[in-house]
């Protein structure tokens, strides 16, 4: 066994491990989870905030980023996405869905491994969150919201057999140090579409993990909308671990000003005939440094997976970067599995052809940045959905482009 | 309507001279052929008309409407009436051909000081024109160009002329990748826009396009220079006897 010598904790550190103990305090829980609990604190004591030399953080170098850590001042109360979408918050009532009142022990605080950074600050640190099942058979077509309002929430959605819902996860705000963990599961035959959108203020660190399990013959499409920050990382963890199931995940990741916007999913296909797609598309414009880190394992029984994954990135000035990791393990031998990664600036032909009708400069740049990242969301099947988007990516190139 | 003069212009950043020494005149209400090998600058001529800076002009000027264009943008020039039918149009996923018509109409409009169209006069515009050209408008929903045919392309290319009302076309190469159905539907195209006030250069290869478009003059292009210009028989005496006996005698 190696023996290190304990780290030096930065100052950012020693404010985080006080906030662990308040967390501690201001939350009653069981033994079990208690202990969970304190697991994660050691390990963040251990190990620190991870850095570049942590694997899965090569591109994100937290503990440099993290200089000190303060909690949002409030969150900004954001328009929700959809009109009409009710919130999961246990004085809602809704047909189908039975929401109980969050308690630590209904996080379903798990043992985690030493480098899942946001799974220990998280559980170390949740204090409140959504606890939402749709019951089994259900269809809900009123959209569900969940607003992360404080710090540091940790959310558990399940969706029945054969039930149906769509919802969408929000977080903004403008400065502080905050965490999300929510734990999905679908049900045999359950289908969902789950959003999670990120806006946040120049200042902002916001970790966030969605956890997911999918069973038999489950449907599930993740959307994922970033913009802004000082620093947000979107972990993506998924298993897929019922026959016939399928997963598509769209992304869209706006990076401007100093922000750095980091998307890490992690696919484990562990039974044969599963289907998985991720498609990806990031403006990273003014000194915006973009990450994308991709992992699929195709398990050696998983025969007849079908694994598609890409992430296209528009640079659109000298000083904005983008970094992609498209990493596949793959055991089985009967699967298709592909992955590419783009990076490129805006083509000149396009731009020519557009100003050459008429068009202004100006505006032929829009078109063309707006269509890149439109492409994406246009594969979404719910309509509402995709206006809502285009809507928001709009009016974030209007401000940033 | 254009008059270029003694127009030198090589490729940005490097030494290539690739126009050297071009005059032409075309006025308005004529149809101009433009005809040459391979390599003897046409495509190159359409893209400095046009604006593209890939292209550095150094000496020379052209004129449009007596005002000279050397200092005005690719989207100024279209604006001004100035407008490109390219040899191989772009194909330009994520933006809808209905939406780009839209786009470059209004901001044409826009920077002429007019007002920008009301979308069911936009669509009606639309709906004509294109039943002319035999372009359905389930072609027109989707993105500019992507999947069309080579003759579909063609065909959308004077469709947005014909929607841009230019008063200078300039065609470069439309002939190519037609076949004979496709090239009497955007000759008609072309024809109908003959009008007084209106110019077009057909920048082509061959004589065929010219049985269809019937063009006043004809200008013979080589390295870069005019070397004979005639009427439509001249055409025909290039498709008889090829371009070796005219560049020869032009540099004799």
């Amino acid at each position: 066994m190696n023996i290190q010598a304990p780290i030096k904790h930065t100052a950012a550190e020693e404010v985080l491990f006080q906030s662990c103990e308040a967390a501690n305090a201001a939350v009653a829980c069981s033994e079990e989870s208690q202990k969970l609990r304190e697991a994660a604190v050691a390990q963040l004591r251990d190990n620190g905030f991870p850095t570049r030399r942590v694997e899965s953080w090569h591109y994100t170098d937290l503990r440099a980023a993290v200089k000190q850590l303060s909690t949002p001042t409030g969150s900004r109360v954001s328009t929700p996405l959809l009109a009409g979408s009710k919130v999961l918050s246990a004085d809602t009532h809704i047909a189908g869905v039975k929401i109980e009142p969050w308690s630590a022990d209904k996080a379903q605080f798990a043992p985690l491994e030493s480098d899942d950074a946001v799974g220990q600050i998280n559980t170390a640190l949740a204090t409140c969150g959504s606890i939402a099942t749709i019951e089994a058979g259900q269809t809900i077509d009123t959209p569900l919201s969940i607003e992360n309002r404080g710090a540091h929430a940790r959310n558990v959605v399940s969706i029945g057999a054969g039930a149906s819902a769509t919802i969408i996860e929000s977080v903004s705000g403008d400065d502080g140090f905050s965490s999300d963990v929510t734990l999905i599961s679908l049900a045999e035959g359950a289908k969902a579409t789950y959003v999670a959108t990120c806006e946040k203020g120049a200042d902002a660190i916001q970790l966030g993990q969605l956890r997911v399990a999918l069973g038999k013959d489950a449907n599930l499409d993740i959307v994922i909308f970033n913009a802004g920050g000082r620093l947000i990382r979107r972990e993506i963890i998924v298993l897929v671990e019922g026959e016939g199931s399928n997963l598509d995940i769209k992304g869209v990741n706006l990076i401007g000003g100093n922000s750095h916007i980091d998307v890490t999913t992690v696919l484990q296909h562990t039974v044969p005939n599963t289907v998985s797609e991720q498609l990806f598309r990031n403006i990273s414009t003014g000194k915006g440094q973009g990450v994308f880190q991709g992992q699929i394992k195709v398990h050696q029984i998983a025969q007849k997976t079908d694994a598609q994954m890409a992430c296209n990135t528009l640079l659109l000035s000298n000083d904005a970067s983008f970094s992609a990791k498209p990493e596949l393990e793959i055991f089985a031998d009967d699967v298709i599995c592909a992955h590419g990664a783009t990076v490129a600036e805006l083509d000149e032909d396009h731009l020519f052809y557009l100003c050459a009708r008429g068009i202004t400069e100006r505006t032929a740049r829009a078109l063309l940045v707006e269509a890149f990242v439109d492409e994406a969301v246009e594969q979404i099947e719910n309509e509402a959905l995709v206006e809502a988007l285009e809507t928001r990516i709009g009016a974030w190139l209007e401000a940033n482009g | 309507m254009l008059e270029i003069k003694d127009l030198h212009a090589k490729i940005a950043g490097t030494d290539t001279e690739i126009i050297k020494g071009l005059n032409l005149s075309v006025k308005a209400g004529e149809v101009a052929a433009i005809m040459g090998p391979n390599g003897s600058g046409k495509s190159t001529l359409s893209y400095i008309l046009a604006g593209r800076d890939d292209y550095e002009v150094t000496s020379g000027d052209i004129l449009f409407n007596g005002e000279s264009i050397l200092e005005m943008d690719p989207s100024e020039r279209a604006a001004a009436g100035l407008f490109l039918a390219f040899q191989y149009p772009m194909e330009i996923p994520g933006v809808a051909t209905m939406q780009f018509l839209k786009v470059a109409m209004n901001e044409q409009r826009k920077a002429r000081g007019e007002e920008e169209l009301k979308t069911p006069d936009f669509i009606k515009l639309v709906k004509e024109a294109a039943g002319d050209l035999e372009i359905s408008m389930e072609m027109l929903k989707r993105p500019l160009n992507v999947g069309f045919s080579g003759g579909e392309k063609k065909r959308a290319e004077i469709l947005q002329m014909k929607l841009l009302a230019p008063s200078l076309c300039v065609l470069d190469e439309t002939d190519s990748g037609l076949d004979i159905d496709a090239l009497k539907i955007v000759s008609e195209g072309v024809n109908s826009l003959r009008s007084p006030d209106r110019a077009t250069i057909v920048i082509t290869h061959y004589q065929r396009l010219l049985d269809y478009i019937v063009p006043d003059s004809v200008h013979v292009l080589s390295k870069g220079r005019i070397v004979k210009t005639g009427d439509k028989e001249l055409a025909k005496e290039l498709e008889a006897n090829g371009y070796t006996d005219i560049i020869a005698e032009a540099a004799a």
